[in-house]
């Protein structure tokens, strides 16, 4: 890792430390739920930004990964880390099974799929009776142990959930860097070109969709060991449609992106709903929808790129990188 | 059992016609401007949710649905000229983003003018169901037909005798070259908005009196869409047709003789199925990209 990424970490760090200070629940609360959706937009990102694919069903996936960690531990009384771990993997088999056909296709199939995938799994959810519990949910879920530690409070979960996407931030950071890496960049340059240095484009994009099915797979879990209880709301179209919003918002193929997309998301939609009804009194939800649709439209027309890509300090060169290490080589 | 049928192939068969409507619209943005337009739902409703006020003010029927559909053929011109057009050039995922970004906001103002309260809207024409072989047939279905039949019609007429269908036939096959020829793909990206927001409109306006009127039900209205689209192939018009109605008597005959909740799911496991297994679309025959 060079010294670029070494600032932004550590500074990343000194901004993880405050909350610890402030020790209010409302905090640590919201910024689960951004750890959560960053993990999620991790893999969404990598999706998007290298391999060019989207997908308008990873709430589906996110949903899949929480139903599993609560119907295995409160129906069969798995461990919850085996439980855990099944989340990750459940969505990434599914993810598979859907990639394998319409990866192969251009850029609107598998948009389309994980659209449809993502209202029928959500229409499962609703209508699953004992197993899922239906629209009201279920709740009852043990909270997350290893040995004999227990994740039961807001603060304790902070640290697990930022302590795992930091572990991620550094994966993918090696990721970006590696063959594998580079490959997926030249993937997204040209597509034919990758095809004709040797690059099996169909099988790392599967890799790369079946990579982020897990990681939303894991988040799923770990929500539902966070919040202990469950229902199909969480996990609706509008919620895939937010992933994709934080993973463009936050800047496509940059490594901050994510976090910086899922921070903004969560807050704006936690700020409208302070904000809105001190400007406009009497104001209800309403106009939050709309502010929320118009900055989401302004924000592709005057800044498409993301909003990493306004502060230099945030990016690193990821999309130069690649190509000056195999011109050093050459 | 006999009757059932009949009446379930009937209902499938209106509910079909409205799919195909909103899937035609689809298709021909899509194949205009190469954006899948996912506020489609969005300008049905909001037809719908006008003429309802409209309709509220004494106008006559006819005068509802006119008004209703120039109204949200320049809702739809204008924001394309203040969003789409601005961001001309921008990939095709920017495009999608924005287009769910205008769904978001328009629902936003459907809630803020017509509230959550389900509303609906007189039939087109006064009387009685028409009774066929023991089957009701509702006289706002044959409207709907009516409306599908038209805007076919249309469309044919437009694309094949009009000096601008040849504009815009030219512009779909080679944009390079269409643009050599001096035509403006502004223009055309700008009439595409419009004729999505009039026929949207349009499909709203004849469903209303069949089913009710609330703001959020454009999301799955544009979803069925896709999913008509889908089984056509995504870029065929004919396909689009037969895919819309295909799917309106699956989702009636399932849900009449299944179950009601399903209904939904049926849609989508047949989208998922076509795009797992037979990408090109269902209709195979009809396939080459014909708008």
């Amino acid at each position: 890792m060079n010294l670029k990424s070494h600032k932004g970490l550590i500074l990343l760090l000194l901004l993880l430390i405050i909350p610890l200070m402030v020790e209010s629940n409302y905090l640590y609360g919201t910024l689960v739920i951004i750890g959560l959706y960053a993990i999620i937009v991790q893999g969404l990102g990598i999706l998007m930004g290298y391999a060019g694919q989207v997908s308008f069903g990873h709430a589906a996936f996110f949903g899949l990964g929480g139903y599993t960690a609560a119907i295995l531990t409160t129906r069969f009384h798995w461990p919850t880390l085996l439980a855990l771990l099944a989340s990750a993997i459940l969505p990434g088999i599914i993810a598979g099974l859907i990639g394998r056909q319409t990866l192969k296709l251009r850029e609107l199939y598998l948009a389309l799929a994980t659209l449809s995938f993502g209202i029928l799994v959500h229409i499962f959810f609703n209508e699953g009776g004992e197993l899922t519990g239906g629209p009201s949910g279920m709740s009852g879920i043990p909270n997350l142990s290893i040995g004999s530690f227990e994740f039961d409070s807001d603060q304790k979960f902070y640290i697990l959930v930022w302590f795992i996407l930091l572990m991620l931030l550094i994966g993918i950071y090696n990721l970006v860097h590696s063959r594998t890496g580079r490959a997926l960049c030249s993937i997204r340059e040209s597509e034919y070109a990758a095809e004709n240095a040797g690059i099996d484009c169909a099988r790392l994009k599967l890799q790369a969709f079946i990579f982020s099915a897990l990681l939303a797979g894991l988040a799923g879990g770990l929500y539902a060991f966070y919040v202990t209880f469950i229902s199909p709301s969480p996990f609706s179209f509008h919620t895939s449609v937010q992933f994709v919003l934080m993973a463009v918002i936050g800047g496509l193929g940059t490594f901050w992106g994510p976090v910086i997309g899922a921070a903004v998301v969560v807050a704006l939609n936690e700020l409208l709903r302070e904000i809105v009804p001190l400007l406009i009194p009497g104001a209800g939800g309403e106009y939050q929808i709309i502010i929320y649709g118009v900055i989401l439209v302004g924000l592709m027309i005057f800044q498409p790129k993301g909003l990493s890509s306004i502060g230099q300090f945030f990016r690193l060169p990821l999309k130069k990188e690649p190509t000056t290490e195999v011109k050093n080589r050459g | 059992m006999g009757e059932q049928l009949l009446q379930l192939l009937f209902t499938g068969l209106t509910l079909g016609s409205i799919y195909s409507i909103i899937a035609l619209t689809l298709v021909t943005t899509f194949n205009v401007t190469g954006i899948l337009n996912l506020a489609q739902g969005e300008f049905v409703v909001i037809g719908a949710l006008l003429a309802v006020s409209l309709q509220g003010t004494g106008m006559p029927m006819i005068a509802v649905f006119i008004v209703s559909v120039i109204l949200v053929a320049i809702l739809g011109g204008l924001l394309e000229r203040l969003t789409i057009n601005r961001a001309r050039g921008a990939s095709s995922l920017s495009m999608l983003i924005i287009t769910i970004g205008l769904s978001i906001s328009l629902r936003g103002l459907a809630l803020l003018i017509w509230g959550t309260d389900t509303y609906s809207l007189p039939a087109f024409s006064k009387g009685g169901s028409l009774l066929m072989g023991g089957a009701a047939l509702n006289p706002q279905s044959i409207w709907i037909f009516a409306l599908v039949a038209v805007t076919l019609a249309g469309l044919y007429g437009f694309f094949e005798h009009t000096f601008w269908g040849k504009v815009v036939k030219a512009s779909v096959y080679n944009q390079t070259g269409a643009r050599l020829q001096g035509i403006n793909l502004n223009t055309i990206s700008f009439l595409a908005f419009v004729a999505a927001g009039g026929l949207g409109a349009a499909a709203g306006v004849s469903i209303g009196p069949i089913t009710m009127v609330t703001y959020d039900m454009g999301f799955m209205l544009g979803v069925k869409g896709f999913v008509a689209a889908a089984i056509g192939g995504l870029s065929n018009v004919g396909g689009a047709v037969i895919g819309g109605i295909l799917l309106g008597i699956l989702e009636s005959f399932s849900s009449g003789l299944i179950s009601s909740g399903l209904k939904d799911a049926i849609s989508m496991i047949i989208l998922l199925g076509v795009l797992l297994f037979r990408p090109q679309g269902i209709i195979g025959a009809i396939r080459e990209r014909k708008i």
